[in-house]
C-alpha cells in the first residue's frame, strides 16, 4: 500500500525512486508515468514563481530563475491551496540563497512583487471626494485621522526597489544606488508603485498612529523640506485616502 | 513652526493637491496601468507539459544553473548603476 | 436528499471555463456560451478585480463553481479554513453547481498544485465518502465529483473507476462530473476502451460534462501517455465520445475548459459552438 506519505517524499525528490505498486498497463512500476505528477507540481508551482516575479526573472535570466524556483518550491510548498498568495517566503529565501549573495537588493524587490500581488487581491475601499479636504476648515483637518486603502502598501529599501522595477517593466533607465520608498497604490483595480519624495514615507508611518498635524510635524522633522503638498497630491491621485475622522468636539 | 504657520501651511498644501489633481490625475495614472490580470495568480486543472523537465531535475548548487545570471538584466544594472551587485554595508538608513 | 431541480444546477447548453482577459467580450456578446465556470480558489481573495468581475458575470449568467484545492482524497481531515471560504464563495455566489475532483492535493507539508491519484480500495471509499458528506453538509448542496485523468495505476486497487464513483454517488448523494476528455485520456494511457467505461458509468448521476484539450507524450516502453494539458482543441476522438455520452444521457451542461495557453475568445466560443451543436443534435 502507498499511503500519501511516501508519495509526496517522492513527488518532491526526484532521486527517490518511484514508489513501487504505482503500475502501468503490463502491472510494471512506471516511473516516466509517475514523472508526469512530479512534472506538474514542479512545473506549475514554476510557472506560478514566473508570473508572480517577473522582475526577479528578468533580473537573474530565464535559467537561474527555474533553477532557483526548483530549489524554493520543495523549500517552500504553498500553505494553503489559494495560489493568489504562493510565494511569501521568497524574499527571505533569497537573503540566505547561497548563490545569490552578490544581488543582495533580490529580496527588496521579491518584497515590491509580493505587494503588488496582495494590493491586487486587497479588500476594496472607495476614496474620499478630494473636495472633502478643502471643505474642513485646516485646523479641524490638522486634528483628523486620514486612513488609507488597504490596497495602499508602503516598502522602504536601502536598494533603488523602484528604480529597479520601472528599468525592469518599463524601460526605464537604470537606476543609481540609492535607496527608495515606494507607495503601491490601487485606484479601481490596477496596483501602480509610486516613488516616494523625501519625508513621505515618515509621514505615512506616522499617519498610523497620529492625527494629520502631528505626522506633518514627525516628517519635516525627519526631511526639513517635506512637502505635505505633493504629499496629499500623491495620496489622491492613487485614491490612497478613503476615510477622515474628524477630532471629537470638545463637550459644551 | 507656530500653529498658525501650520495651519497657512496645511490649508496651502491641500489647494495645491486639489489643484494638482484636478489636472493630472487622468494622464498621471494611465501611463503604468495594465498588470493587473498577471498579478493574479491563478489556480486551475491543467496538468504540466509532458514528463520531462522540471519535476525530474535535480538540484546541483555547483551546477552550470548558477553561473547563468550573467543573462538576466542584473549585469546591465550593476556595470551602469554603480556596483549594485556588490555587498553595501547594511549600516545605510532606510530613507525618510 | 438534495434538491437538484433549477436553479439548482446549470442549463443544458454549452459553457466555458472563464479567463479574465475574455471578460469584455463576455459581457458584450458571449455568442453560444450559456453559463460559465469559474475555479473556486481563484475568487477567495479579499477584494479587487477577481471579485468585482465575478460579482458582474454573475448578475449576468449561471454559474458553476468548480474547486481545484479541497483534497477529497486527500489522508488527513479537510481543510476547515479552506471550507468556510468555500461556504463563503458559494454563499455570496450562489453558483448553479459546486463540483470538485476525485483526487488530493493536500499534505501535511503544503498544497502540491496538482490533481493526484488514489488506490481505488474500501480504505479509500470511506475515506472519500466522509469528506463528501462533510462538504455537502457545510454548503447545504448536492456537489459534483469528477472523474480523474490517470497516468498510472495502484497496484493495491480493488474495483474498477466507474464501480468506485458509482458506489460513492449511491453513498452519499452526490452528482457525477463526466469529465470525457479525461476518459479518453485515461483509456489510452491504462489501455482500456473508453466506450465500455461510458457504458458502465451511471449516466444519470451526470450534472455537468466537461471537454478539455489534451497533449501527446509515451511511456518508459514507448506507448502513447497522453497528458490532460487544457490546452488544445477537444480532439475528434473526444467530441466523438460526448456524441455517445449526449445519445444515451440526453442533453446535459456541457463546459470547455481551456487552462494553458488561452487563446482569443473567437476560438473558445467556436469550441462552445461545437458543443451548442452537439446538444442540438439529441435535443431535436
Amino acid at each position: 500500500m502507498i499511503c500519501q506519505d511516501a508519495f509526496t517524499v517522492a513527488l518532491l525528490d526526484p532521486s527517490q525512486p518511484t514508489p513501487a505498486g504505482l503500475i502501468d498497463p503490463q502491472g510494471q512500476t512506471a516511473p516516466k508515468r509517475f514523472a508526469v505528477y512530479r512534472n506538474n507540481v514542479a512545473a506549475s508551482l514554476t510557472e506560478a514563481l514566473r508570473t508572480g516575479f517577473p522582475v526577479i526573472r528578468k533580473l537573474v535570466g530565464d535559467r537561474f530563475f527555474d533553477a532557483l524556483a526548483g530549489v524554493y518550491l520543495r523549500a517552500h510548498p504553498p500553505k494553503t491551496p489559494l495560489m493568489m498568495h504562493y510565494g511569501q517566503e521568497l524574499p527571505a529565501f533569497l537573503q540566505g540563497f547561497p548563490p545569490a549573495q552578490n544581488l543582495p537588493y533580490l529580496a527588496d524587490v521579491a518584497r515590491l512583487e509580493l505587494a503588488m500581488r496582495e494590493s491586487y487581491h486587497a479588500k476594496d475601499a472607495a476614496p474620499i471626494e478630494p473636495s472633502v479636504l478643502a471643505a474642513i476648515p485646516p485646523e479641524t483637518l490638522m486634528q483628523s485621522r486620514i486612513a488609507l486603502a488597504p490596497s495602499a502598501i508602503l516598502l522602504r529599501s536601502r536598494w533603488p526597489i523602484y528604480g529597479i522595477w520601472a528599468a525592469n517593466m518599463l524601460d526605464a533607465p537604470t537606476p543609481q544606488m540609492h535607496g527608495e520608498a515606494v507607495l503601491i497604490m490601487r485606484p479601481e483595480y490596477d496596483p501602480t508603485p509610486h516613488l516616494l519624495p523625501a519625508g513621505m514615507a515618515t509621514f505615512l508611518i506616522a499617519l498610523e498612529t497620529q492625527p494629520l498635524g502631528a505626522a506633518l510635524d514627525t516628517a519635516t522633522a525627519a526631511v526639513a523640506d517635506f512637502d505635505l503638498g505633493a504629499a496629499l497630491g500623491i495620496l489622491l491621485a492613487g485614491g490612497a485616502i478613503t476615510s477622515l475622522t474628524l477630532p471629537k468636539a470638545p463637550a459644551p | 513652526m507656530s500653529n498658525t504657520m501650520k495651519t497657512l501651511a496645511v490649508a496651502g498644501a491641500v489647494a495645491a493637491a486639489l489643484t494638482a489633481h484636478s489636472t493630472t490625475t487622468a494622464t498621471a495614472m494611465s501611463k503604468e496601468k495594465c498588470y493587473g490580470i498577471s498579478l493574479a495568480g491563478e489556480n486551475d486543472c491543467a496538468a504540466g507539459p509532458g514528463t520531462t523537465c522540471a519535476g525530474s531535475s535535480t538540484v546541483d548548487y555547483q551546477g552550470n544553473a548558477w553561473k547563468s545570471v550573467d543573462a538576466g538584466t542584473c549585469v546591465t544594472m550593476e556595470k551602469e548603476g554603480g556596483r549594485m551587485g556588490s555587498l553595501e554595508p547594511l549600516d545605510r538608513d532606510l530613507p525618510a | 436528499m438534495f434538491d437538484q431541480s433549477p436553479p439548482h444546477g446549470l442549463p443544458h447548453c454549452a459553457g466555458v471555463g472563464y479567463k479574465p482577459q475574455h471578460f469584455t467580450q463576455i459581457m458584450e456578446n458571449a455568442g453560444s456560451v450559456g453559463w460559465l465556470e469559474v475555479h473556486a480558489e481563484n475568487y477567495m481573495g479579499a477584494g479587487g478585480r477577481p471579485l468585482a468581475q465575478l460579482a458582474a458575470l454573475a448578475e449576468t449568467f449561471p454559474l458553476s463553481v468548480h474547486g481545484v484545492g479541497l483534497s477529497i482524497g486527500g489522508e488527513g481531515p479537510l481543510d476547515p479554513d479552506h471550507l468556510a471560504r468555500l461556504k463563503a464563495l458559494c454563499d455570496r455566489v450562489k453558483p448553479a453547481s459546486f463540483s470538485e475532483h476525485l483526487a488530493w492535493s493536500t499534505h501535511d507539508i503544503g498544497f502540491l498544485n496538482d490533481l493526484l491519484p488514489l488506490p481505488y480500495t474500501q480504505t479509500t471509499l470511506t475515506r472519500v465518502c466522509a469528506h463528501i458528506d462533510q462538504v455537502q453538509d457545510l454548503l447545504g448542496r448536492q456537489m459534483l465529483l469528477e472523474n480523474p485523468s490517470n497516468y498510472l495505476a495502484f497496484a493495491e486497487s480493488q474495483m474498477s473507476e466507474v464501480a468506485f464513483l458509482t458506489e460513492i454517488t449511491n453513498r452519499t448523494g452526490c452528482g457525477l462530473l463526466l469529465d470525457v476528455n479525461n476518459v479518453f485520456v485515461s483509456a489510452v494511457n491504462q489501455q482500456t476502451d473508453p466506450l465500455s467505461y461510458l457504458d458502465a458509468f451511471p449516466l444519470d448521476k451526470v450534472g455537468e460534462i466537461h471537454l478539455g484539450g489534451h497533449d501527446e507524450d509515451t511511456d518508459d516502453h514507448g506507448a502513447p501517455l497522453l497528458i490532460d494539458s487544457h490546452g488544445a482543441e477537444v480532439a475528434d476522438p473526444v467530441w466523438a465520445l460526448l456524441d455517445h455520452v449526449l445519445q444515451r444521457a440526453g442533453p446535459r451542461p456541457v463546459l470547455i475548459e481551456w487552462d494553458t495557453d488561452v487563446p482569443d475568445w473567437t476560438v473558445l466560443e467556436a469550441q462552445a459552438a461545437r458543443a451548442h451543436t452537439a446538444l442540438a443534435t439529441v435535443q431535436a
